[in-house]
């Protein structure tokens, strides 16, 4: 592997992993990342149309 | 205000970011990136596709995440039901129709290859995998487990060494995630199925970046000069000589050569024999560019259907920038970081730079890797590791298949869950079936994947950002974005959506089209048209009929649909939020 290939491995790889880390870090720590739990209730979309018609 | 309130929403914003990111996490990641990228050189390559991230990846991905929730808020999940709304045309509805072919008909064969990920990484789990002593004996274990012998030959015989059970098992997986609806199936799935994909890559990838030269016969095969393979801007090609010291030419003209990468070989070429090809020549390469694109096309998932549907489950306010950010972060992490780091090297470490120069993805991912894994020490571990991970990478993109469609017919149909997947299921259970039967020589697959996977995602794409752009306006558009959004989208992407990514998708298509489809100007007419228009071939006219006839009746519900038939209101930004 030549030099040129290590540097832009390194480069490539590091990038995106920055980039990566980043996003998460940001959705995590923004205002409002709670999970509603509603979404895993135990309640099939069919279920909830019926009851529902909204 | 509309009376088609949104039922469903995604419980989280992570939740979201890793249902978009699963839908384009998948075997392009680990099989197709390495190949493309060290047929064109690492460096080169790296350019054209960040190049092409920045131009045409991520304005595509903001422009579907913002016009699916823009339409959302008024009930529209389904593509038709979101361009119909966004074009304020009837003919929206009918565009958008591609919208739903795209994903329906790319799951037909896309389960089938989950299939063989699951049933090779049982056949790994399960030990004894002399199959994969050679890649001879690999690729007749391959063919005969896919049916590539002769048309029905994959639905014959049971047991380990045979598709079809195992496409049983992922077919029923598929339609019971989906039934269980977006937060309670595909979103809970993906948050456990995607950083559970990214720990099994990082230990197979530290097993692999630790194997050092396994094979002490050939000490030019190592983990290095994969690497060097992969990610080296200036290619070395070793030229055959002839006797009289010029370099043999091959029944095309074309010189007989291969690529090295270790230094031994090279000092001991005979002089005239080496080729070098530096980074700039590489750029200058319009296939370079085009493989390129290509990647970051097929990669995130634009133009695909799935994007713009997920989105459309948003709630008003919820950013759309950062997660559309972070969702192809994801992506280029698995792409770049892991699936950059792990096949080539692997497969050079045991085979060979010869082993796996010109390998397709199902070459290098069903033919080479099993060999190599055969040939590691706890390779039954690691390679039933890696191909339960290309396992994961393909279910959660199957399952966002099958959301765009679930959510057309329930649209257009005006009907529930059950009978929307009831439905689906048929429609794709006879299109997998056809795949499945005509197996020969994988022929189904290849058309439906070129006429559906490559050439209407170019022009669905095309279509979603001048939509953005020209007829929604792209200040309304990133206005519609930017609202709730963690950022603002750089002002630079506003020359880029209006102006570059057209221009820069259509170059590339019509380009595409006119050397790679039709052989003009040099390139050579593509085996899919040979095989409609000049050998005829029956399995490739019936695959195109298949596409012809979902497509066809995609449109008749989409004309015929009360949904699609009057517009709500458009959106002025001050109403609040429908839902809860």
């Amino acid at each position: 592997m030549t030099t040129s290939g290590w540097i832009i491995m390194s480069l490539s790889v590091c990038t995106v992993t920055v980039l990566f880390v980043w996003c998460i870090w940001r959705v995590l720590t923004l205002p409002g990342e709670e999970q509603h739990m509603h979404g895993f209730e135990f309640q099939t979309p069919d279920e909830k149309s019926d009851r529902d018609p909204n | 205000m509309s009376g088609r309130p949104t039922r469903e929403n995604w419980s989280s914003r992570l939740g979201v970011i890793l249902a978009v990111a699963g839908s384009a996490v998948g075997l392009g990641n680990f099989l197709r990136f390495p190949g493309q990228a060290a047929q064109y050189g690492g460096g080169a390559f790296m350019v054209a596709y960040v190049v092409s991230f920045l131009i045409i990846g991520l304005p595509i991905a903001w422009a579907e995440w913002a016009l699916g929730r823009r339409a959302g808020q008024k009930g529209f999940n389904s593509c038709p039901g979101i361009l119909f709304y966004i074009t304020r045309h009837p003919a929206g509805k009918f565009i958008g129709v591609i919208g739903v072919i795209i994903p329906v008909v790319v799951y037909m064969y896309y389960v089938c290859i989950e299939a063989w990920c699951l049933g090779y990484a049982v056949n790994f789990l399960k030990g004894g995998t002399s199959q994969f002593e050679d890649p001879a004996k690999a690729g007749a274990f391959f063919g005969n487990f896919v049916g590539m012998g002769g048309d029905g030959s994959a639905l014959k015989g049971f047991g380990m060494d045979i598709a079809w059970p195992f496409l049983i098992v992922v077919f029923i997986l598929n339609f019971v995630l989906i039934y269980r609806g977006l937060s309670k199936g595909i979103e809970l799935f993906c948050k456990y199925a995607m950083p559970a994909l990214v720990v099994i890559a990082l230990v197979v990838l530290v097993r692999v970046l630790t194997l050092g030269t396994p094979v002490p016969a050939h000490p030019e095969n190592s983990v290095i000069n994969g690497l060097g393979y992969m990610w080296n801007p200036q290619k070395t090609f070793l030229q055959d000589l002839g006797p009289d010291g010029k370099v043999k030419l091959d029944d095309k003209g074309h010189a007989v050569e291969q690529e090295v990468v270790d230094r031994a070989t090279i000092a001991a070429a005979a002089p005239g024999a080496l080729r070098q090809v530096t980074i700039w020549e590489q750029l200058q390469r319009r296939q370079l560019w085009l493989a390129a694109a290509g990647q970051i096309f097929f990669s995130l998932s634009v133009g695909f259907g799935v994007i713009i549907t997920y989105a459309s489950y948003l709630k008003r306010n919820d950013d759309v920038v950062l997660s559309g950010l972070a969702a192809c972060s994801a992506n280029e992490f698995c792409e770049v970081g892991l699936g950059g780091l792990i096949t080539l090297p692997a497969g050079v470490a045991f085979l060979g730079v010869a082993g796996v120069a010109g390998q397709g993805t199902f070459g290098l991912g069903f033919n080479v890797l099993p060999v190599v894994f055969h040939s590691m020490p706890g390779g039954a571990v690691f390679g039933f590791l890696f191909f339960f991970l290309l396992f994961l990478a393909a279910v959660t993109s199957s399952l966002s298949m099958l959301q765009p469609g679930i959510a057309f017919l329930e649209e257009s149909l005006g009907v529930g869950r059950k009978v929307s997947v009831t439905l689906l299921g048929l429609i794709t259970l006879m299109g997998c079936g056809f795949v499945m039967n005509f197996s020969a020589g994988l022929k189904a697959l290849d058309t439906i994947d070129f006429w559906i996977g490559t050439f209407l995602m170019y022009v669905l794409a095309t279509i979603q950002i001048i939509i953005f752009s020209w007829i929604l306006g792209v200040d309304k558009g990133l206005a519609e974005a930017n609202r709730g959004a963690a950022f603002k989208i750089p002002g630079i992407f506003r020359f880029f959506m209006m102006y570059l990514t057209p221009i820069f998708l259509i170059v590339v298509f019509l380009s595409w089209l006119t050397f790679d489809v039709l052989g003009l100007g040099g390139g050579e007419l593509s085996s899919q048209i040979k095989d409609l228009f000049v050998e005829w071939n029956p399995v490739s006219w019936m695959s195109v009929g298949l596409i012809a006839i979902v497509g066809t009746a995609f449109l008749i519900l989409s004309h015929r649909s009360e949904a699609f038939k009057t517009l709500p209101a458009e959106t002025t930004g001050d109403e609040p939020d429908p839902l809860p």
